[in-house]
């Protein structure tokens, strides 16, 4: 809940036709190794308060840092991905600031020497244009502790009774990303913002460096602002040429849909107060997601000053170019490019493929695929029943899926169950709730609930016949040539065969003997 | 074998090994000889912060078991040993001298204390300090100064005062030091013990409460150049726990102090080091050392190191910037003190950590910990931090190019004989003056050690060699070292150290 009064507003149409935004993203990153960036303290997420630390991570007097080798080599992956240049030679740097959450009141981390440099990543936009993001770099440090202010009206630290720390976090290990600025994106600067952090998660996961759940905290976005006047179209050379306006930072913008809104809501802040003559602070805003707004943090001025030096307690990073075209060797394919490439294979409309990837389905799709299902059965029952549940659960399908144990092996086996003509789709439904419910295999399922088509084409002409004479006058239309009518006789045949019949098959029988 | 003298306190801690090692004595007996020199003397001294009576003898007891059993152990094992209270010890109180870490009890021992441990050194107790290693007469200890077992109105040097005086009253036979700019020499120098700052890198620096990060080097102290060898061997080497420290076996101190060989030797003296500003009995000491030494059959030759006469203003500009962050970290959130503002209701984290850091941390302190962040405050960074590593290059630069024509540099340790206590406290630039000779090192990181040379005929106090060696080339400062010594001892006709007054402790009397 926010108690500040909100700012006004321009009408978002309107602040587009006087101005020109350009944005600044920072993303940070925490790596999923196994140990923290310069201890070997674990990294586990939700562990017991201060459980997972040492004298390194705490920062007690006389404890030294030791680099996570593991971590120098996602940070080099990550730099290569985003088509970045690999310092041969950097070092870290101690960013000199008190904060209680920070151990040794200053954060190891890096300044004008970054692992990775001059990158760009292409983000797809909905209407199937790209937009290239230009990254100034990708920087390795470590992360603070998380603070929880007790107390107070806000859950800020202003206001707070008292505040508790956990050091767990401490020490994970961070990768920052900080963009360009970027510029022309227009009206369109709100989506391509979210696309970006869209498109960076989904390389970042391709990668297999980080957990990447932005409700987690393990990717958190940092959004910049600055407006400018609009003097042409975005991409118009004397546009490009008008000078920076000043810039709010938005931090903590924690989901992909924030990170829209808020860029969205600072372009419409800025507009009000420039149209009214004022100027922009300089300043960190802090998101509201309950209310969509940003209200005033820090104001940063030149007093803030952190003091940056080379850490004096680690050597130089110094990868061998050997190195680097080796970790080359290990990046996966562009998750663009794959997403392409598996649409086509798949056959799947720009519809569905959107779908399959909104859903985060595009691997358990391809396991299934590759497990021997068809591609339109594994999208067919990953996105429904499965899908619904996981996004009633809050979850994503991956992990929902995970937990209860259903894996593409049995969706597969449950596409090949009803191919084969064991199962219709009703009874095919039903065997996929028992999977869920954790009965066992498809197979398992259907076996235990007595599922299965009926064979025995005498039981079905008899029923069938039965039905025909229940219902002269239905057949009589039929016979008329109403085949639309045959419809309401199958729903019985069914019923009769207590739904264990084919009702294609049914369908065949009626029409044949009443034609 | 030599024969041990009545008092255990007056052995040398090689003899105390040999002895503990063919079973004449025990490392109970020797540990209690020490305990009792402390509480006959140390009143006078005050070279202890902290006196672990029941640990260094349950210490004792458990290395004599452990020979019993006939277990293998290290040269040093049972001799008992004094650590500069800058080093973290489990469980035993670790304040560096500053009233910020009062009553801190660290979880976690540092290495070089690991390795003590590991070799069966029973630990005494925690050595005085100036705060933080800021100081070179532990005047700047919150705790009280340290006296020089010589004159005990002097200093005993600083920052390792408290390891320099324990050693010389007999209160130890061998201790731990931290060396920035000259914290192990300076004091060795003016208390006729002898101490090595070894090769940056060569001893870890894990568990050592950091000053300077890139100048820090903790080191071994003794009475005798063997001593010192037979103790750095056991902190040396490699600590995967530092990133800074040297993956290379410990270099061969021990054989080169026993061979004692400066035949065939290249010595250069450096001429920046030793003019103006120094004492004449310390300077004549020091060219009758030189003097010796050619007689040893070494060759003598004069160096320049032009840059020198910048190290102290480079090194006063590195150490504070290091120095304001790494004490950073004390501030009342997560142990030592936490000091309450006055007259302020629910005090904010910010206010409490302000209150805190201006109740624990002492005039000295405070001075660097504002040069440095002055240093490197954004628009000064360039033009301070910027030039004084260049500054430091440039000496790295001197000592690359004297190495390539001498094997070992030699100087004055410091530039007087211990000064009187409080003479040069309220003139820091005149106590900073004091390690001119020995912060070079510091700042290339190359190895530095002082012996006794004598004592200064206008006071009769002690004066110090140094001599410096090539990174990683350690075993050069024990070559050296021994054959000096030697020859120095044969001409005083004993230790330099039988001169020292006795104190007229009980545990003495008790010995005779």
């Amino acid at each position: 809940m926010s108690t500040a009064t909100a700012d006004a507003v321009m009408d978002y149409d309107e602040a587009m036709g006087k101005f020109d935004p350009v944005m600044g993203l920072e993303v940070h990153v925490e790596l999923h190794t196994a140990t923290k960036m310069f201890c070997g303290c674990p990294t586990e997420f939700g562990a017991e308060p201060n459980s997972q630390v040492c004298p390194v991570c705490l920062g007690l007097p006389g404890a030294l840092p030791v680099v996570n080798e593991k971590a120098v080599e996602s940070a080099i992956r990550i730099g290569l991905a985003l088509n970045c240049e690999i310092a041969e030679w950097c070092r870290f740097a101690r960013k000199n600031y008190f904060y209680p959450d920070m151990p040794k009141n200053f954060q190891t981390s890096q300044y004008d020497e970054p692992i990775a440099f001059e990158g760009y990543l292409d983000v797809e936009l909905e209407d199937g244009s790209t937009y290239r993001v230009e990254i100034e770099r990708a920087h390795m440090e470590e992360d603070t502790g998380k603070s929880l202010h007790i107390g107070g009206a806000t859950g800020r630290i202003h206001g707070a009774d008292h505040s508790l720390v956990d050091y767990n976090r401490a020490g994970i290990p961070l990768i920052e990303i900080v963009t360009k600025p970027m510029v022309g994106a227009g009206e369109r600067a709100p989506e391509v913002a979210k696309a970006y952090v869209s498109a960076l998660r989904d390389l970042l996961r391709a990668l297999d460096v980080s957990d990447v759940k932005m409700e987690q905290g393990s990717m958190r976005c940092d959004a910049n602002v600055s407006l400018r006047p609009r003097v042409g179209a975005p991409l118009d050379e004397a546009q490009l040429a008008v000078p920076l306006g000043t810039r709010t930072e938005t931090k903590n913008v924690n989901s992909l849909r924030s990170v829209e809104r808020a860029v969205r809501y600072e372009i419409s802040r800025h507009a009000a107060i420039l149209d009214g003559g004022g100027s922009i602070l300089q300043e960190t805003r802090h998101w509201h997601e309950d209310t969509g707004i940003t209200t005033s943090g820090r104001v940063k001025s030149d007093a803030e000053d952190y003091r940056y030096f080379p850490e004096p307690d680690l050597v130089p990073v110094a990868p061998t170019r050997e190195t680097v075209e080796a970790l080359r060797g290990t990046l996966p394919e562009p998750p663009g490019l794959r997403r392409k490439r598996l649409q086509s294979d798949w056959g799947y409309s720009d519809l569905e493929m959107r779908d399959v990837v909104n859903a985060g389905a595009v691997e358990l799709i391809e396991e299934t695929v590759a497990a021997g299902a068809s591609a339109a059965a594994a999208r067919k029952w990953w996105l429904g029943e499965p899908s619904r549940r996981a996004n009633a659960e809050g979850q994503d399908i991956v992990s929902y899926a995970a937990g209860l144990g259903l894996t593409p092996a049995h969706i597969a086996e449950l596409d090949g169950l009803v191919a084969a003509g064991r199962l219709n789709d009703s009874m095919a439904r039903q065997v996929l709730d028992g999977v869920l419910a954790g009965e066992g295999t498809p197979t398992a399922v259907a076996d235990a609930r007595g599922l299965e088509l009926v064979q025995d084409d005498g039981a079905l002409e008899a029923a069938v016949d039965k039905v025909i004479d229940a219902n002269p006058d239905v057949a009589a239309k039929i016979r008329d040539g109403k085949v639309t009518a045959a419809g309401a006789l199958i729903g019985q045949v069914m019923k009769e065969m207590k739904g264990q019949a084919d009702a294609g098959k049914a369908r065949e029988l009626i029409l044949a003997k009443l034609q | 074998m030599t024969d041990l003298p009545t008092d255990l306190t007056r052995a040398t801690a090689a003899d105390l090994a040999d002895a503990l090692a063919s079973k004449t004595i025990s490392s109970v007996e020797v540990t209690q000889a020490h305990l009792d020199r402390i509480a006959a003397v140390d009143g006078q001294v005050h070279s202890y912060l902290h006196v672990d009576t029941e640990g260094a003898l349950a210490q004792a007891q458990a290395v004599d078991e452990r020979r019993h059993s006939g277990e293998s152990l290290g040269a040093l094992a049972g001799v008992p040993i004094a650590v500069k209270d800058v080093m973290t010890t489990r469980g035993v109180p670790t304040t560096c001298g500053s009233r910020i870490l009062e009553g801190w009890i660290p979880p976690y021992d540092a290495t070089v204390v690991t390795k003590l441990r590991e070799a069966g050194l029973p630990i005494l107790g925690k050595t005085n300090m100036d705060e933080f290693a800021m100081g070179s007469s532990t005047e700047h200890s919150a705790y009280g100064p340290s006296h020089n077992p010589w004159d005990l109105d002097r200093i005993p040097g600083g920052s390792g005062g408290g390891s320099s005086s324990v050693l010389a009253s007999f209160q130890a036979p061998l201790a731990t030091g931290t060396d920035t700019g000259g914290s192990i020499r300076q004091p060795a120098a003016v208390t006729a013990t002898v101490g090595t700052k070894p090769t940056y890198g060569g001893v870890s620096r894990y568990g050592l409460v950091a000053l300077a990060s890139s100048l820090d080097q903790a080191g071994p102290c003794g009475r005798t150049v063997l001593d010192t060898a037979l103790l750095h061997a056991v902190m040396g080497g490699h600590d995967p726990m530092d990133s800074t420290s040297i993956d290379a076996p410990v270099p061969p101190v021990v054989e080169a102090a026993r061979a004692a060989d400066v035949r065939g030797m290249r010595i250069g003296v450096v001429k920046e080091l030793g003019g103006e500003g120094y004492q004449p009995g310390v300077r004549a000491r020091f060219d009758e050392s030189v003097a010796l030494l050619e007689e040893l059959g070494a060759e003598v030759v004069e160096v320049s190191c032009p840059n020198f006469e910048y190290a102290l203003a480079a090194y006063y500009l590195i150490l504070p910037s290091e120095a304001s962050s790494n004490l950073a970290k004390f501030d009342a959130m997560r142990y030592g003190l936490r000091v309450l503002p006055e007259g302020v209701d629910a005090p904010s984290a910010e206010q409490v950590m302000a209150a805190t850091r201006d109740a624990g941390f002492g005039a000295e302190v405070k001075r660097r910990i504002i040069l440095g962040t002055y240093a490197l405050s954004s628009g000064y960074y360039d033009a301070y931090y910027g030039s004084a590593q260049k500054v430091r290059a440039l000496i790295a630069q001197d000592f690359d190019a004297a190495y390539s024509t001498v094997d070992v540099l030699v100087s004055p340790t410091a530039p007087t004989t211990a000064f009187k206590l409080g003479d040069k406290l309220e003139d820091p630039m005149a106590m900073y003056l004091n390690d001119i000779a020995t912060i070079p090192a510091n700042l290339a990181g190359v190895p530095g050690m002082s012996i006794p040379s004598g004592l200064a005929d206008e006071d009769g106090l002690p004066a110090g060699i140094q001599i410096l060696a090539p990174a990683m080339k350690d075993e050069r400062l024990y070559s050296v070292g021994a054959a000096l010594e030697k020859a120095l001892v044969d001409r005083w006709g004993g230790p330099i150290l039988d001169r020292a007054p006795s104190l007229g402790g009980a545990a003495a009397a008790k010995g005779a």
